[in-house]
């Protein structure tokens, strides 16, 4: 009886957005007269970030200070349609629709400063600090918050603007499946590193080590946060999880976190991430959204490096140690593998 | 830890931006932190009430009498729901976007189809007294044979699970009971691969496990209208679905969400917030509808149990030319968002690599499991998980570094996709090198040189002559499935040896199927065999209304570019066209491929939606009033 060390690889693209398209999001902007921005959306914060992307989206686009803007979501009285969160559309769909919003928005509160300045439109431009100035003659300037209140209560404009995101919804071809699923993809590989014990059929998951390409980082913080958990849903999906572990008899299921086999705090693993950004033409300033394909190469790369481990191919989740021994007991004992690259 | 490789497609982005690449805290974090942010459950209301169903124990059964007398003498309760008390009582979520037939019940109606299925809903002061008076609700059951294995399922004796889908197979594109994935010839380029690699994968369900449970609140509002506070994902799908099954006007409902402690898929079924509804507008009172930990693990849906099948054909130097699938989502008793993941997934074929044959048939399939639905990764983890643990097998059937395989055949700039669209933007090559060199795992030099942006096209954009097929018309899966009914449901958990095959052994089976013999049959009467007792006056609380109050949404003002689109041929063609040899490495070129136009859309079906069910259809109901919420392509 031994410890078997095991390396397992997986690659994979995720798509980004609702399949077939045809779920379109809104938002609106609107400025206070003292140059606060609020932009206000049906869209669901569930954790992932989505109301701190996109008031960074529209802190960018309407080149002002992010302390500037905040975000409201899901109110179905003031906040416009958005089919939701789900589908990693968040970023994307929403993302798009902010900066559509947040550009008509930008573009009252550029014609207020002009005409405050006596100056086209057109030569101004934004410093991201709170100030609007002629190109190229930064005295020439005035800020944000005076040029949305001369908007208001000299000019008698709105400051505000209207945006939304749709892509038309896709046919799909009964025959061949033709289709237009989504616009961008989103891409990872990931090593794992593991030891499988061929006497109790345990797997301990020593080290990871991935590279995902996400767009672009559009709050590194939060695509952070988004692979370091998905990498640990991934390893519990393919060890550990499964509603039904008896199946098809439902006795015994689990009903709490008691029951519920998932990784503790001392099972997370050391994860070396590198994240690389190829920016998508269609996407809000390239970001792809990371949030759902993080997970998916964890499962085969956890799967591959048991065999390479044992030799053993578990193709049926979760990977429990009972699939594990009894795939030995088959082979007659252990057959570690070479150990790959 | 991590790192960010700036260094990689540096020439593609402007990184001189202000806001955006910051690191900036969350809006939200100091109130999450501090446990202040608000939730649905931290809204509170003087006479909040309390729901809780009763669940049914069996798999599948008939419902003979109900029996809720002694229910409504407990102690505090204010009301008892039955299947009776539902307005509109069949709903689907994707048929709010004219996808799908309704098909789910808010309350059983005559018969139960998976474990937990809700019959009876009861509402009372306290939750301990809501679930005591659900304790002493009677049901009289008759169990009925149930199928549980999605490809027994198929089979022609197979139980009817869902008597909306009675071939127990999603039907796809009003013409065929599964998916189609075509492109090139599959068959052809089997007996010509050096060798084949065939495999079966299979999923467990999983639980989204979030730290907030599926829950809502409903209150009444001022000027006859009802909030909901709701732990949604999708506030527009919850807000529209309610409207639906309790016929009342959108403008009626106000939906508060937007802060919600965790979803990864499953908070987009909504199935509290009806009830909820329900239960306010017809007590009065103020109605939460939260699902405790077991409801959450082993009623609410979870990701489906996928499995596939596939084939691989290779050749020696490693290239992959044809690459067949066919997958199962095991959709449980309903339909819920399965029928959309078919799809994603099949579109998700053959992975992210250019492999010039490829074919699949996945199926949506109803089993007497929990009615599965979204989760993270949704129609992709599984298939992820399927092929990649099939790549390690083929670079092993060829004796290849598994990563050098994957390098060999990874997608890049301008391939054909099986969709019949370009390729573009692809980093899964660079993602490959980066992992791999950090990782100390070696790769030839030849490798190391590859770039996603260059090498691509060509040859590799070409579409090839398809051999297309009209197998598995709208019912007769049970007769195919009859006939291919060899598909490895004995298969073990594991595979000790490796199960490469040398090539000459496959055998192409037909798979044409005669007429289908099979009629469908309703499972249960149009009338109930039982009489629920109306426990309360049956004047409801409120009046159903008809017309819609939203306008048509305005028009896309958003330029999209989305894929390129370009398109082979898409007539069926029984042309066997030769294998096109593998051409991973060919050099880039000009594209000689076929450029057929894009056939036109048909006109839309969406007028033609599908009839009610018998159990509601005295309700008059226009089926499409809420495709203006929703758009009205049907897909």
């Amino acid at each position: 009886m031994a410890i078997h060390s095991g390396r397992g690889f997986s690659a994979i693209n995720y798509p980004i957005g609702m399949n077939l398209g045809g779920d379109p999001s809104q938002a609106l902007v609107h400025s206070n007269p003292d140059g606060k921005f609020m932009v206000t959306l049906s869209s669901i914060d569930l954790g992932q970030g989505m109301k701190s992307v996109t008031r960074q989206i529209a802190a960018e686009t309407l080149g002002i200070p992010v302390e500037d803007v905040y975000v409201d979501t899901a109110d179905s009285d003031t906040g416009p349609h958005c089919m939701g969160s789900f589908a990693s559309r968040g970023t994307h769909r929403v993302g798009n629709a902010v900066i559509a919003a947040a550009t008509e928005a930008r573009g009252v509160m550029l014609d207020a400063a002009a005409e405050e300045l006596e100056v086209n439109p057109e030569d101004l431009e934004t410093d991201g600090r709170g100030n609007i100035h002629v190109k190229g003659a930064p005295s020439r300037s005035i800020t944000s918050a005076e040029a949305c209140g001369a908007a208001q209560f000299k000019q008698g404009k709105t400051v505000s603007g209207r945006g939304i995101f749709l892509i038309p919804t896709s046919d799909v071809n009964p025959e061949t499946g033709e289709m237009t699923p989504v616009s961008c993809f989103a891409h990872a590989a990931l090593v794992v590193d593991i030891e499988v014990d061929d006497e109790t059929g345990e797997v301990l998951v020593k080290d990871m080590q991935s590279a995902y390409e996400v767009g672009r980082a559009l709050n590194p913080k939060l695509v952070e946060q988004q692979l370091i958990g998905g990498a640990w849903m991934g390893m519990s999906h393919a060890l550990y999880e499964t509603t039904e572990p008896h199946y098809p008899a439902r006795e015994h299921g689990p009903v709490d976190f008691n029951e519920y086999l998932m990784p503790g705090p001392g099972d997370v693993v050391p994860h070396h991430i590198s994240v690389l950004e190829r920016p998508a033409p269609d996407a809000p300033y390239g970001g792809k959204g990371p949030g759902e394909m993080c997970a998916n190469p964890v499962l085969p790369a956890m799967a591959n490096a048991v065999y390479n481990a044992v030799g053993v191919r578990v193709d049926e989740l979760p990977i429990t140690p009972e699939k594990i021994l009894r795939g030995i007991k088959a082979n007659g004992g252990a057959r570690p593998q070479r150990r790959p690259g | 830890m991590i790192e960010f490789r700036k260094e990689l497609f540096a020439d593609e982005r402007d990184d001189n931006l202000n806001e955006i690449g910051q690191p900036t805290q969350r809006q939200d974090i100091l109130g999450h932190v501090t446990g202040r942010s608000p939730f649905f459950d931290d809204h509170q209301f003087d006479g909040l009430t309390h729901l809780k169903c009763v669940r049914s124990p069996h798999h599948r059964a008939r419902i003979r009498h109900v029996d809720t007398a002694a229910a409504e003498r407990m102690p505090g309760v204010h009301r008892v729901l039955t299947e009776r008390d539902v307005p509109v009582n069949r709903n689907t979520l994707l048929a709010l976007i004219n996808f799908g037939k309704d098909d789910e019940p808010v309350l059983a109606s005559g018969q139960v189809n998976y474990v937990g299925d809700p019959v009876v809903a009861i509402i009372a002061d306290t939750e301990r007294q809501a679930r005591d008076a659900c304790a002493a609700v009677r049901i009289d059951y008759e169990v009925l044979p149930h199928v549980l294995d999605p490809e027994e399922a198929l089979l022609p004796d197979a139980p009817v699970v869902n008597d909306t889908y009675p071939n127990n197979s999603f039907d796809y594109h009003e013409k065929y009971d599964h998916q189609k994935l075509r492109f090139g010839d599959v068959d052809s380029a089997f007996s010509t691969a050096d060798k084949i690699v065939e495999a079966r994968y299979q999923m467990s369900p999983i639980e989204h496990a979030p730290t907030e449970t599926n829950g809502c609140i409903a209150v009444a509002e001022t000027n006859d209208r009802i909030a909901c506070y709701t732990s949604t994902q999708a506030l527009f799908f919850s807000l529209g679905t309610v409207a639906k099954v309790l016929d009342i006007s959108s403008a009626r409902l106000h939906f508060v969400g937007g802060t919600v402690g965790g979803g990864f898929g499953g908070k987009v079924d909504t199935v509290v917030e009806p009830l909820a509804v329900l239960g306010c507008l017809l007590t009065g009172r103020p109605v939460r509808f939260v699902y405790d930990r077991q409801e959450e693990m082993q009623v609410s849906s979870p990701r489906g149990a996928e499995r596939w099948y596939i084939k691989d054909g290779v050749m020696n130097d490693g290239r992959i030319v044809a690459r067949e699938f066919r997958g199962y989502f095991d959709g449980g008793a309903y339909t819920r968002l399965s029928s959309y993941a078919v799809i994603k997934g099949t579109a998700h074929l053959p992975g992210p690599y250019t492999i010039p044959n490829v074919s699949a048939n996945v199926y949506g399939v109803y089993t007497n499991r929990t009615p599965a639905s979204a989760m993270r990764g949704f129609g992709i983890t599984g298939v992820d998980f399927a092929i990649e643990c099939q790549m390690d097998r083929v670079a092993e059937a060829v004796g290849m570094d598994p990563v050098e395989l994957r390098l060999l055949n990874a997608y890049r700039d301008g391939d054909m996709k099986a969709h019949r669209r370009e390729a573009k933007n692809c980093a899964l090559i660079e993602c490959m090198q980066v992992a791999a060199e950090k990782s100390g795992w070696a790769i030839g030099d030849q490798y190391k040189r590859m770039s996603s942006l260059s090498g691509g096209g060509g040859e590799r954009a070409i579409i090839p002559n398809t051999v297309t097929d009209e197998n598995g018309k709208i019912g007769s899966s049970r007769e195919r499935a009859a006939g291919t009914s060899q598909t490895g449901l004995q298969t073990p958990a594991y595979s000790p040896v490796p199960t490469t095959a040398p090539a000459p052994a496959y055998t192409p089976q037909p798979v044409q199927s005669p007429p289908p013999a099979y009629a469908a049959t309703p499972v249960h009467s149009a009338t109930p065999a039982y009489t629920p007792e109306p426990t309360q006056p049956p004047k409801p609380a409120y009046t159903p209304q008809t017309s819609p109050r939203f306008n048509a949404p305005p028009s896309p003002t958003a330029s999209i570019d989305h894929e390129t689109q370009q398109s082979g041929s898409d007539a069926a063609q029984t042309t066997r066209a030769p294998a096109r040899p593998g051409a991973s490495s060919a050099p880039g070129g000009q594209s000689s491929g076929e450029s057929a136009t894009r056939p036109a859309a048909p006109p839309s079906p969406a007028a033609a939606s599908p009839s009610s069910n018998p159990a509601t259809s005295t309700r008059p109901r226009n089926n499409n009033r809420f495709s203006s919420l929703f758009g009205t392509r049907r897909r």
